[in-house]
């Protein structure tokens, strides 16, 4: 079988590939300088001969072509997402303005402190904020995503146990309803994973967290609020717990928008901490990235951060590379610098208060779903939550209807999936998280939606299984993908060729 | 506050719906003595104050828009077509979340798509991920494919690889059962070939080498190509995305793996980030890589469509199993280089590659005609070279910077032997004048 693309000659699919015309150049250029030919200057041996298949298209068509793909996304800045777990604000427009600011835009990063005191400031201004902001010691900037944060604490606690004479602990334990990339950045860092259940009432199981406590553990990852959007109230207990059996308690930064300003991560017991700055302070996701994951600790695992940071030296600001008992870098230069920059941006424009205000109006908004959803679907935690809560849509099984269609019928109205399936721990899992961003009106039409895809699911299954029916495409064949990989407009001319029509 | 656009009249609505009385109600299951913690912030500052503040701060820094910049080390002034900021602005792009509804984000798809065919185009391998974080992980997570791929236990990285991505892959396997080895390198920065041989024992999963290196030679891989292949391992090259418009491509020297920093490809030095770092490799490695991919697949009306792909290998499905915990990398610095490889095209490439060749040739010959200079780097170069002070850098540094020009790299910060030597780039940015300024001013300095 072929990928069907043959039968189907939707122009508006073009790849650029398809779009190219020999003789079109997109850029102007300028012309050589000096005469040098560098065919013969160079050893032949060292040139390539092969010159690839780049398109050649015109700029005006670029545009276009661009333009036009970027129609067929949904994205904040044009629909709702009640995307749970991932945070999805508004991304406010000033901070693309000061990222593109040639004094910030156009700097090497291995130019003299001296250059750049500018930028060293906000670094050093970033840092202090974070730490009184979730009441750690000091703060990483380097990694450049929240799983990459993760994969840095992971080094930071094997380097604090270690220097402790206490390599042998190999276990990392995170909750059965923890986000992917925590068992995932563990295990990538060589830890043993074990699994904790949730008991009942959607938290840590605290009498299964004691038995699996022993001297072989590492560490505990918890995301408090949890992914089910309930705050962990047996904290100081878990502390407890973790700390008296010598390992350190890790904390997923993901839902901090719940809690920001109101309640810190230092001050509940956590030994390190990662932050999603394209999540709680609102820096552009960009489609999957860039972002960034800086990880704050405290003062007992500060000689383990990564080199360098930024010090204040007098009215100075320099890096202090110093630090003998770091554990590296895990990214060149000091990370996402751009991103880092757009993060600074809305905290000094929000302050504290503004910044309350957005833990406020989330937890707010969250509740106000929750209780107007919660009766028509089911809730198996229905009491007061964070920033999100996870609804199942498992009364509709006898409709064979499953929460990633409700999830795709949303998108027909005009309004992202919220994250489906996930957390585990819920059968047909609807998990939304409003955030702090949406207006009332905007929250009402959702619940109407959603009142009415349910209505659909029992009248019309039909129309919601085979949902989405006025996307750009419909539900795409992903085993074919996956069974048989078109990567690359290359590929797709091998598979052409070798299925003529 | 302009971001909030629940009103107190909502609030009040809103609470009266959830059936409690105050907000703090919600916050029951919060230990009272963690609540209200003292937090001290900076005012906030109205949006014309924020406009100021950071172009203040901005002044603070001297950039290449500023001064006329000689400095790459890893970090490329290149030009960037106005197309590049016009589209990654674009609301629907930078403000779209990670293609999990392909229904609904077929836009970011299709252009990652076009990366990832564009970077197979650029660099001649079967097949590129859609993005990394930058150029030193994209290295490290391409060593532990090597590692995982071959069952072997240890790398040899030459020494003439940027120092942070070595540090950073080094960083990376310090704790587990992995280990590297340097190979150094000869006087005139080439790999030891001789080192190569006797250390290329048969647990050797890869050898990585860089090309050009980061002293800006050009590497001659044929005999590294054929030694490390013999011996049943894996060819990483690092390099410099531009540099393939002209020399060899990975696939023509026998890559491996090839990886490195995306930011040439249209994305501005940043102060170092958010780059791109980017991953491309032979077929044969296709499961192991790390990260999104984006495959063509068809609808369920037989429509072309693009969705993620091979997901099996990723952490929200594998958990703990997965191949890499990687989960946002840098989508928007992938669409951006995308656009940039489209726009210079099948010519560009090859002219963008020749204006950077032709200044940093015109820029050593004419250094080399300073009695106070030596040219070190004699071989093949790009855009990069080394060449020897009979001054500490630092010093020349700082006087060259009085005359308005941001120099080369002081090579001792990350080679202590290598004193009085300074890493000099010149990208098609620089014009004839402040190529010749350069020389000048260097002059002027080391009388």
């Amino acid at each position: 079988m072929t990928t069907g693309l043959k039968t189907t000659a939707i122009s508006d699919s073009k790849l650029l590939f398809e779009k190219s015309k020999s003789g079109k150049e997109g850029i102007f250029l300028p012309s050589r300088k000096f005469q040098d030919d560098f065919s013969r200057l160079i050893p032949a041996d060292f040139q390539r001969k092969d010159h690839g298949d780049l398109p050649e298209i015109t700029e005006p068509e670029l545009v276009r072509h661009f333009v036009n793909l970027s129609k067929k996304n949904f994205s904040v800045d044009t629909h709702f997402y009640p995307l749970g777990s991932c945070t999805m604000k508004y991304n406010p427009k000033i901070h693309e303005d000061v990222a593109s600011l040639d004094g910030f835009a156009w700097l090497n990063p291995s130019q003299t402190e001296d250059q750049v005191q500018g930028i060293l400031q906000i670094f050093h201004e970033l840092s202090r904020a974070l730490c009184e902001l979730t009441g750690m010691d000091e703060f990483t900037l380097q990694p450049a995503a929240g799983a990459h944060g993760e994969l840095c604490g992971m080094m930071l606690t094997r380097a604090y146990h270690h220097s402790r004479g206490e390599g042998k602990r190999h276990q990392v334990l995170v909750p059965d309803s923890s986000h992917g990339t925590n068992p995932a950045s563990a295990a990538q860092y060589g830890y043993e994973v074990v699994q904790i259940p949730s008991d009942a009432r959607g938290r840590v199981d605290l009498k299964a967290l004691e038995d699996a406590m022993s001297d072989r553990v590492a560490c505990l990852m918890l995301t408090n609020p949890n992914t089910l959007g309930l705050f962990e109230n047996d904290i100081l207990k878990i502390r407890e717990i973790v700390h008296r059996k010598g390992a350190l308690l890790y904390y997923d930064g993901a839902n901090l928008n719940a809690l920001l300003g109101a309640v810190r991560p230092g001050d509940m017991g956590f030994d390190i901490v990662h932050l999603n700055l394209h999540k709680t302070f609102t820096t552009p996701h960009g489609g999957g990235g860039p972002g960034a994951g800086p990880v704050g600790v405290k003062k007992i695992l500060a000689p383990f951060l990564p080199a360098p940071l930024v010090v204040k030296q007098g009215s100075r600001y320099g890096f202090d590379y110093h630090r003998p008992k770091s554990i590296g870098k895990v990214r060149s230069f000091f990370g996402n610098a751009g991103i880092l920059l757009r993060a600074y941006v809305y905290i000094r424009m929000l302050g504290l208060e503004g910044l309350k205000r957005v833990s406020h109006d989330a937890v707010l908004s969250a509740n106000y779903l929750r209780k107007k959803l919660s009766t028509a679907f089911l809730n198996p935690h229905n009491e007061f939550c964070m920033h999100e809560f996870v609804l199942s849509a498992s009364n509709l099984e006898s409709q064979n209807i499953h929460a990633g269609d409700i999830g795709k019928r949303l998108l027909d109205y005009g309004i992202h999936a919220p994250t489906v399936h996930f957390p585990l721990v819920v059968k047909e899992a609807l998990m939304i998280e409003p955030t702090e961003t949406e207006s009332k009106e905007t929250l009402d039409a959702f619940v109407e939606v959603m009142l009415k895809i349910l209505k659909e699911a029992q009248e019309t299954p039909e129309l919601v299984r085979k949902a989405p029916h006025t996307m750009p495409i419909g539900r795409p064949d992903e085993v074919q993908a996956a069974r048989k990989p078109i990567l690359s407009f290359r590929d797709l001319k091998r598979d052409t060729q070798a299925s003529p029509l | 506050m302009s971001y909030f656009p629940i009103t107190v009249k909502d609030q009040a609505e809103m609470l009266e719906t959830i059936g409690i009385e105050h907000f703090g109600q919600m916050f029951q299951a919060i230990p009272n003595e963690l609540r209200n913690p003292k937090i001290d912030l900076p005012s906030p500052l109205s949006e014309l104050e924020t406009q100021s503040w950071f172009r203040e701060l901005a002044g603070k820094n001297a950039s290449s828009k500023t001064h006329s910049s000689f400095l790459g080390a890893g970090s490329y002034e290149h030009f960037i077509p106005a197309i590049v900021r016009h589209i990654i602005g674009r609301g629907e792009f930078y403000t779209s979340y990670t293609p999990y509804q392909p229904e609904a984000s077929q836009g970011t798809l299709q252009a990652l798509f076009e990366y990832q065919s564009l970077i197979c185009e650029l660099t001649g391998m079967d097949v590129s991920n859609g993005s990394h974080y930058d150029g030193s992980t994209a290295l490290a997570e391409s060593v532990l494919m090597t590692l995982h791929e071959t069952k072997r236990r240890k790398v040899l990285m030459a020494r003439s690889v940027h120092p942070d991505y070595r540090t950073v892959t080094q960083t990376y396997l310090t704790g587990t059962s992995f280990e590297t080895e340097e190979i150094p390198f000869q006087s005139h920065f080439g790999l030891d070939l001789d080192y190569l041989k006797k250390h290329l024992t048969p647990d050797v999963a890869s050898v990585v080498v860089a090309s050009p290196n980061f002293f800006g030679l050009v590497e001659d891989l044929k005999e590294v190509e054929t030694l490390v292949h013999q011996n049943g391992s894996l060819l990483i090259l690092v390099s410099h995305p531009l540099s393939f418009g002209f020399y060899k491509s990975a696939k023509e020297w026998g890559a491996d793996i090839v990886c490195g920093e995306g930011q040439p490809l249209g994305i501005p030095p940043g102060f170092g980030g958010p780059w791109l770092g980017y991953l491309a490799a032979t077929r044969s490695l296709l499961r192991r890589i790390p990260g999104r991919l984006v495959g063509l697949t068809q609808d369920n009306a037989g429509r072309r469509a693009f969705c993620l792909t091979l997901q099996a290998r990723e952490q929200h499905i594998r958990r703990e199993r997965a191949s890499s915990n990687i989960c946002t990398n840098q989508a928007l610095c992938a669409i951006a280089a995308c656009v940039y490889m489209a726009s210079l095209g099948k010519t560009g490439i090859r002219r963008i590659a020749e204006l950077n060749l032709e200044n940093a040739y015109y820029l050593r010959r004419a250094l080399s005609n300073l009695k106070e200079v030596e040219i070190l780097t004699d071989g093949s170069i790009f855009n990069e070279f080394v060449i020897r002070l009979k001054k500490p850098v630092d010093q020349v540094n700082q006087s060259l910077f009085q005359k308005g020009i941001i120099s080369g790299l002081a090579l001792e910060r990350f080679y202590p032997e290598l004193k009085e030597q300074m890493l000099v780039c010149a990208t098609e940015t620089k014009s004839k004048d402040q190529l010749d300024q350069f020389v000048e001013a260097l002059k002027e300095v080391l009388k």
